[in-house]
């Protein structure tokens, strides 16, 4: 009994790890590409679902600020917007960003030092985070495109039948399971099959050669941006229908980090081991120890795992070893 | 001419008994030889080249001699101990100061501190006599900047002294490098390249520096350059290195009528 | 009177490295803490040292604190809020164990204990460089702040989960809780910022802030020419962390009284320090007090105007403050990667040459 129920823990805790994972996909798409480390990838997913969100509803953009500027008191369209034409803006709308991003920030800073890269973004972060706040307001909004919810009794009946104990587990994680692998294939394809997505390997490999052979890196740098944008929305709508759409949004994307430690920041199969040996490993530490010690494990245990693994193996699971010389 | 007892050069100088003594060096990168079965010495006072063609495995017997490379076989003796295995900058404290292919300063730094960075080694004041300003922290920093002083003067350096070395050209940036190894005060000075991408000028300025260090200082010098004509005229002895192995060892002259050395350099000779 | 180093000779070495190397500027920064010991502390009121002065100092410490891991040791960190943090319980425990020992020197072995655990988290700096680093000291930042949640050791088991400062006198005069008066809080917050921005200065111009430069510039050719990257790393972490923790337990218990550890010490705050750093100017000490000054007295001054003038939400101004900080750190970035500091020198720079710039 004991066993199942932390198998069902460990279950809920790879549900998790999917959407980890579906964050930490972003981070790897834009630095295989740019070598940028983006660190405004968790406040992406938190803009797009809001965006989302304020399309839905049909809500005036920057409501606030026009309210406060101009003295009066616009809130709402008054239509709503279906949920796939919404997602397909949004979408767009991401599109735009990667585009601005490109022109306004990534152009200037070109051969400046990762850390400086790393830098900008989470200057990034907050502006985005501010502008997301100005453009729809700071309230916890409930985000529901037609994904279903609730425990799943398919579930709960089958392994009650087979092992005489009723798993719990809800059917969005099952649907964010099945929406991430498919993404996953989606995107393997078009990096494999696809021109554009060999021009993306072509500049992941080597910059220079790339140049030389006549791809256009502005382009490509939009294009990935604008692949990370779209698998932000992904992950906004998974997180957002699961937990609202709030900020704490984008401190649990924050985790993909200790993910894309633990599976090496060039390697997609690690991002998506990492992202399910976080999930589980911090479902079940909090089940066996958090209780000893007081609980909320979770806040820290990713990073910690992370810390003490990078110190073994500093290149991640999957990442490629670094050679140093002079 | 024996191990201990040392020669004299052709321009009569008088070369001291062995400092290091490299017995069988052997290094390997995965399953790549770079360097194989190789033994030379290197005298008290005296101008050591290593040359040979690009990748004959020069770059790493510097980096084994600086202690970056650790070799899988061989010993290295220096100052009639061998050394066992050591970090790099282990290996600086024994006397041990190089200069790098590519430029190695540090760019954030002036001229003046990144040259000063070639003697922290001598100083030992505590942090909170540092912290303070007091005491032998700063004691430590005067004496020091006195032989400093000594070294931009005899470099020919002293008006670009506050410069950030980043905004330096080529040249300059390597006499920097090569005042900041010398600051140390080393037993012995490897020269990777130090005369690589200079003008005309520049080689004949550095190569008058090198002699200078020599002469002035005793100190004995280890490069590696791929210019022959600067080798020939500048050192006493010169290893010759191809694929990894030793091909030839001795005075230039010597060097220059070996015939492996020739058809290293050549091709084989068509007859 | 031109501003020029000209006719100002160094007759020796000692006098070659000194501070401020132009008369001007020894007389300006010496008119600055003549004004600000001497003038300030019988002016000011609750608000300014409250809203401006005493936050500035403060953050000013903690912004030194950073920039000697970042700035000058080229590691950079996400864990200052962790650290603060640690500074913040370590005074509370001694304030209350020891009630019979000097506030003053509580508050620096706070530095110490802060300076240990720095240490510790600075460990895995050896093995891994860059964002890896920074995102390992995420672990730091999130574990710490945990702790002294969940550990009801450190608030002393209180039912409310806080630490509150109790009254503790310099002197006579009260320099923590209640009864505290705004120029005995600016006061004591001055003499740390200026002790330590003094100590800064010395380590960052001597050895041992040459070895963490080097290790910063390039690190494989630090240790080549002899620096032990061990120490020269684990001292950056230590003398770093002495100070992100002195300015920690000042914000506990000078500034805010009372804290509770993920509200006031949360992973914004980490940020907030590494703005201002970046902002004022990696690797520079004024540039740490030119970034705490700017981002302590933007949200006031845009408080002043969108709020006090327009009369616009709270909630709003906060989100636009957000945007402005997150473009200004882009913006720096991109223009000026040293910050107000080399805007500063460049306009020095100009002004040496004035009036004959050519």
């Amino acid at each position: 009994m004991e066993f199942l129920y932390a198998s069902e823990v460990l279950a809920n805790g790879l549900m998790a790890g999917v959407m980890y994972s579906l964050v930490a996909l972003g981070f790897v798409l834009i630095y295989k590409a740019s070598g940028v480390f983006n660190y405004a990838q968790g406040v992406m997913a938190l803009f797009a679902a809001m965006t989302l969100v304020g399309i839905m509803e049909g809500r005036v953009p920057f409501a606030h600020l026009i309210n406060a500027a101009f003295g009066v008191h616009v809130s709402s369209f008054g239509w709503t917007v279906p949920g796939l034409f919404a997602i397909l803006l949004t979408a767009l709308i991401m599109v735009g960003l990667a585009i601005a991003i490109e022109k306004l920030v990534l152009k200037h800073l070109v051969g400046q030092e990762p850390i400086i890269l790393f830098m900008a973004t989470i200057g990034l972060a907050w502006f985005l985070e501010g502008l997301g706040d100005v453009m729809w307001g700071a309230d916890v909004k409930v985000l529901d495109v037609g994904l279903p919810q609730g425990i799943s009794e398919t579930v709960e009946t089958m392994t009650d039948n087979w092992l005489g104990y009723g798993f719990f587990i809800d059917r969005l994680d099952i649907w964010a399971a099945v929406i991430a692998a498919a993404l996953v294939a989606a995107l393997v394809g078009f990096s494999q099959y696809t021109k554009q997505g060999r021009a993306m390997r072509a500049v992941a490999d080597d910059h220079q050669a790339a140049l030389s052979v006549g791809i256009s890196l502005q382009f490509i740098w939009i294009m990935v941006w604008s692949i990370a944008g779209f698998v932000a929305l992904v992950a906004g709508i998974m997180w957002g229908t699961k937990s609202g759409v709030q900020f704490s949004l984008s401190l649990i994307a924050l985790k993909a980090l200790p993910v894309l430690m633990l599976g090496g920041f060039t390697s997609i199969p690690g991002a998506i081991v990492g992202g399910l040996i976080i999930g589980m490993g911090e479902k079940l530490f909090e089940y066996f120890v958090g209780s000893m010690v007081g609980g909320a494990t979770e806040n820290w245990f990713a990073y910690v795992l992370a810390l003490i693994f990078l110190v073994f193996r500093p290149q991640g699971l999957f990442g490629e070893r670094i050679i140093e010389r002079v | 001419m024996t191990m201990q007892e040392g020669y004299t050069t052709a321009d009569g100088r008088q070369i001291g008994g062995v400092l290091m003594d490299l017995r069988n060096i052997t290094l390997r990168f995965g399953g790549v030889t770079a360097i194989k079965d190789i033994s030379f010495d290197i005298r008290e006072g005296e101008i050591r080249a290593i040359i040979g063609p690009n990748g004959a495995g020069k770059s790493s017997m510097l980096n084994v001699i600086s202690g970056f490379y650790v070799p899988q076989e061989g010993e290295i003796w220096f100052k009639g101990y061998r050394r066992g295995p050591m970090k790099p900058y282990e290996v600086a404290r024994l006397g041990i100061a190089r200069t790098f292919q590519n430029i190695a300063l540090f760019d954030g730094m002036s001229v003046l501190d990144n040259i000063m960075t070639g003697r922290l080694n001598m100083m030992k004041a505590p942090i909170w006599s540092q912290a303070l300003w007091w005491g032998r922290a700063e004691r430590e920093e005067v004496e020091n900047r006195e032989q400093v002083e000594k070294i931009i003067d005899f470099l020919e350096i002293q008006n670009i002294r506050k410069t950030p070395v980043g905004r330096l050209p080529y040249g300059l940036k390597k006499r920097v490098e090569l005042a900041r190894a010398l600051a140390a005060e080393p037993r012995i000075l490897l020269l990777d390249e130090p005369m690589a991408g200079m003008n005309v000028e520049e080689k004949e300025d550095m190569c008058r520096f090198i002699l200078d260090v020599n002469d002035e200082f005793g100190t004995t010098i280890a490069l590696i350059e791929h210019d022959m004509g600067v080798v020939m005229d500048l050192s006493d002895r010169v290893v010759v290195m191809d694929y990894g192995r030793k091909i030839g060892d001795g005075t230039p002259d010597e060097v220059r009528s070996n015939p492996e050395v020739i058809s290293a350099y050549l091709g084989v000779a068509h007859e | 009177m031109f501003y020029r180093e000209a006719g100002d000779f160094k007759t020796s070495y000692r006098d070659d490295g000194q501070t401020f190397p132009i008369r001007l500027d020894r007389w300006g920064y010496y008119a600055i803490l003549a004004v600000a010991f001497l003038v300030v502390p019988f002016v000011i009121d609750s608000y300014w040292a409250n809203a401006v002065l005493v936050p500035f100092l403060i953050y000013a410490i903690a912004a030194i604190g950073l920039n000697i891991l970042t700035g000058y040791a080229g590691q950079v960190s996400l864990g200052t809020g962790g650290f603060m943090a640690v500074g913040a319980y370590a005074v509370y425990k001694l304030m209350t164990s020891f009630p019979g020992v000097p506030i003053v020197v509580h508050i620096v072995l706070a530095g110490a204990i802060t300076a240990v655990v720095g240490v510790l988290f600075g460990l895995p700096s050896l093995r891994i460089k860059g964002f890896y680093l920074a995102v390992a000291t995420l672990a730091a930042q999130f574990f710490l702040v945990w702790l002294f949640n969940k550990v009801p050791w450190f608030y002393n088991y209180s039912a409310s989960g806080q630490i509150n400062a109790p009254e503790r006198t310099i002197l006579g005069w009260a320099v923590t809780g209640p009864a505290t008066t705004a120029s005995a809080k600016y006061l004591i917050c001055l003499v740390f910022a200026v002790v330590l921005a003094w100590v800064a200065r010395n380590l960052t111009r001597g050895s041992v802030g040459r070895k963490w430069m080097a290790i910063r510039d390039m690190d494989i050719a630090a240790e080549i020419i002899g620096v032990n990257p061990l120490t020269a790393k684990l001292s950056a972490f230590a003398v770093s962390s002495f100070f992100v923790g002195i300015a920690g337990a000042l914000l506990f218990s000078v500034y805010l009284g009372a804290a509770e550890a993920s509200e006031a010490f949360g992973i914004n705050k980490s940020f907030l320090v590494l703005f201002m750093i970046i902002i004022g100017g990696l690797g520079s000490i004024f540039g740490s007090f030119a970034g705490a000054a700017f981002l302590v007295l933007l949200p006031v001054l845009l408080k002043n105007v969108l709020v006090a003038q327009f009369g616009w939400p709270t909630d709003l101004a906060a989100h636009i403050e957000l945007m402005i900080v997150g473009a200004l750190i882009v913006f720096f970035l991109i223009v000026e990667p040293h910050g107000l500091a080399r805007l500063w020198a460049l306009t020095k720079e100009k002004l040496r040459l004035w009036p004959f710039p050519h």
